[in-house]
């Protein structure tokens, strides 16, 4: 068993006091313990007690029928205070929502804010005011796209694509607004791409709420976001690129397959590259501060870019 | 942990919120089951062993040492044990399960759902129902716990930072004051030791391991520093204005993002753009291609020509 077994003893014994009759399977989904182990952690509680330890100092719980009753455990009926990191986390978070258009008129986190301070302590309160995530501020699109996704209705948007250059029109059954490596995303089902879709919503040019309720299909499952909202497929090819030290920033933005520093603070980088065209305008973009390895036919056709933009400069000089 | 140990652990925790007075050590053996009761060294030295790792989760054990008594007395104070009585109304309860589901690394989100649990254990019902509203923090890098922890207990760090372009990796110790999350990235800042200034720092751009130095609560945050602005600063720039032609029906982003825009001559319309940075500005033109042309200002103008010339080896 790992060593936070005690703090969910100390957490687990005062919730079923102030929660008589909780069941087990949703006690143990809270604690995130399969049904078994939350037995085990009840049956050692079960062995503790005052001091003495005859059978009227020990703790008494029964889980007869699936409804847990705990008794005699009055000395540990409150839970542990909250930690500074404990209380920060959710410090920290809270003032980051504020920023959020949702809450700017309301006074809800103020309050929240108060008492998870007063409970938590001077140290907490001093530690979150110096951890700071800044929102910037939401697309104009936003509004919108959060009210239909709360009153689930169709959305028809005008969306810009960068690495095309086009805007598409789409219409989108909202499932969710997720907020994520500092930016704003509406997650939905697209009828156009007939899938998910993730969009930036500061690349909504227009939005109208239908007057249609959403109604995705079944398999509109959202997707996981916890290792980025951009997650190559197997199916997109391999390109390589060779970084100088200025160039170094493009393994800090996009996800990379492989880097090998080469020195001098050079770098390879190996990464999956769905659309020919977005690679084309992110070696241009870096000029010599990037070489394209591989393939050698993308290698061609950066040169081909290249030499078309200069063309414009000759013309005009 | 074993079972055995969880037990005695528990135990002991109970016995210490449980006497009115502090108890020796050799009280405490009696009571709480588990305890050798022969080895005087052995009982002392899993003593010391169980008031640390009590310690380590935040369980305060007072100590009291008597003049006229040689061996100390220890109990656990109630106050400063118990989570204080805390309601929610049902919207504050709403937004702390929001909160608590912000970040997505170990360190944070386990700190996050300790708390919830506890709140909920001190029979606060806090709302995890799914919402339509998802935010997620990420502090995937490495240099992201050690600071946070020199932040909380105020100490100096030292790593390795490489800056923007350099090609070194230079050691810098900073006594920092706060970290930020703009545009999804970390930045630490904080007062430089070696240039005697304050400075800020891409937590990227951190090389190997932070460590810290020197003793806790050494570090003094100057009164009123504004954290972001410290951040934002860096990115700010003198403001100019550059003319480029663009190809009609093309740069459609570019030309969302124009102040001006004006149809020209065959075929191509006048855009007026706003940057700072001239090298920022020739980038985002470059990979544009054939599509835009920087008419001026000429250090701009040159930035681009000198990126397409650089894409053509």
């Amino acid at each position: 068993m790992s060593s936070d077994r005690l703090p969910r003893l100390l957490a687990l014994v005062p919730y079923l006091m102030s929660h008589p009759g909780a069941e087990v399977p949703e006690v143990a989904e809270l604690f995130g313990l399969s049904e078994k182990q939350l037995i085990d952690d009840l049956q050692l509680v079960w062995m503790c007690g005052l001091p003495g330890h005859t059978p009227g100092d020990l703790i008494d719980v029964s889980w007869d029928g699936g409804e847990i009753i705990i008794d005699n455990a009055d000395t540990i009926a409150r839970p542990l205070k909250l930690g500074v990191d404990e209380a920060s986390a959710l410090l920290v978070a809270l003032r980051m929502l504020g920023e959020l258009p949702e809450f700017k008129d309301m006074d809800v986190l103020g309050r929240v804010i108060a008492k998870l301070e007063s409970a938590a302590g001077e140290g907490a309160a001093t530690v979150s005011a110096q951890v700071q995530v800044e929102i910037g501020a939401a697309p104009g699109a936003h509004a919108a796209i959060t009210d239909a996704t709360r009153r689930r209705r169709r959305l028809s948007l005008r969306y810009y694509v960068p690495g095309r250059d086009e805007i598409t029109p789409r219409e989108v059954d909202p499932i969710r607004v997720v907020l994520v490596e500092g930016r704003h995303y509406l997650e939905g089902w697209c009828y156009r791409a007939e899938a998910m879709r993730m969009f930036r919503v500061d690349r909504i040019v227009e939005v109208e709420i239908l007057d249609v309720p959403a109604d995705p299909p079944a398999e509109a499952e959202p997707m996981d976001v916890t290792e980025g909202v951009f997650r190559p497929s197997e199916s997109d090819e391999l390109v390589e690129l060779e970084l100088t030290a200025m160039g170094r920033w493009v393994a800090e933005y996009y996800p990379c397959e492989e880097v090998t520093e080469l020195g001098e603070g050079r770098l390879r980088v190996t990464l999956r590259v769905r659309d020919q065209s977005w690679l084309v305008r992110l070696a241009l973009r870096l000029g010599e501060n990037g070489t394209v390895i591989a393939p050698p036919s993308l290698t061609e056709q950066v040169a081909d870019a290249a030499r078309q933009a200069l063309a414009n400069y000759e013309h005009m000089a | 942990m074993s079972r055995r140990k969880t037990e005695r652990l528990l135990n002991l925790v109970i016995c210490l919120l449980a006497t009115h007075r502090p108890l020796s050590a050799e009280q405490i053996r009696q009571a709480v089951p588990g305890y050798d009761p022969d080895n005087d060294e052995a009982f002392q030295r899993m003593f010391e062993r169980d008031k640390n790792e009590l310690r380590e989760i935040g369980i305060p054990i007072d100590v009291h040492k008597d003049p006229w008594d040689d061996d100390p007395g220890y109990r656990i104070v109630r106050e400063s044990y118990e989570l204080p009585e805390i309601t929610l109304e049902h919207d504050e309860a709403a937004v702390i399960g929001l909160a608590a589901q912000v970040w997505q690394r170990a360190s944070l989100a386990e700190a996050a759902s300790g708390a919830l649990l506890k709140l909920r254990a001190g029979g606060v019902r806090a709302d995890l129902s799914p919402s339509p509203l998802e935010l997620r923090v990420d502090t995937r890098d490495p240099a992201f716990p050690p600071l946070w922890e020199a932040v909380r207990d105020r100490r100096a760090v030292t790593f390795g930072y490489r800056r923007a372009a350099g090609e070194s990796v230079l050691t810098r110790t900073v006594e920092p004051w706060g970290v930020v999350s703009r545009r999804g990235r970390w930045y630490v800042v904080g007062h430089d030791r070696d240039r005697g200034a304050s400075r800020v720092f891409r937590l990227g751009r951190i090389v190997g391991t932070v460590t810290p130095i020197g003793r806790p609560g050494s570090v003094i945050v100057p009164e009123g520093v504004d954290l972001r602005a410290m951040v934002g600063f860096q990115e700010m720039g003198v403001e100019r204005t550059a003319l480029v032609r663009v190809r009609r029906g093309t740069c459609l982003g570019l030309r969302r993002a124009a102040q001006e825009l004006r149809p020209g001559r065959d075929g191509w319309d006048e855009a007026e753009l706003t940057f700072s940075d001239p090298e920022w500005l020739a980038g985002w033109i470059a990979s544009l291609g054939s599509d835009a042309v920087v008419v001026g200002p000429p250090d701009a103008r040159e930035a681009v020509i000198r990126r397409l010339k650089g894409a053509l080896q």
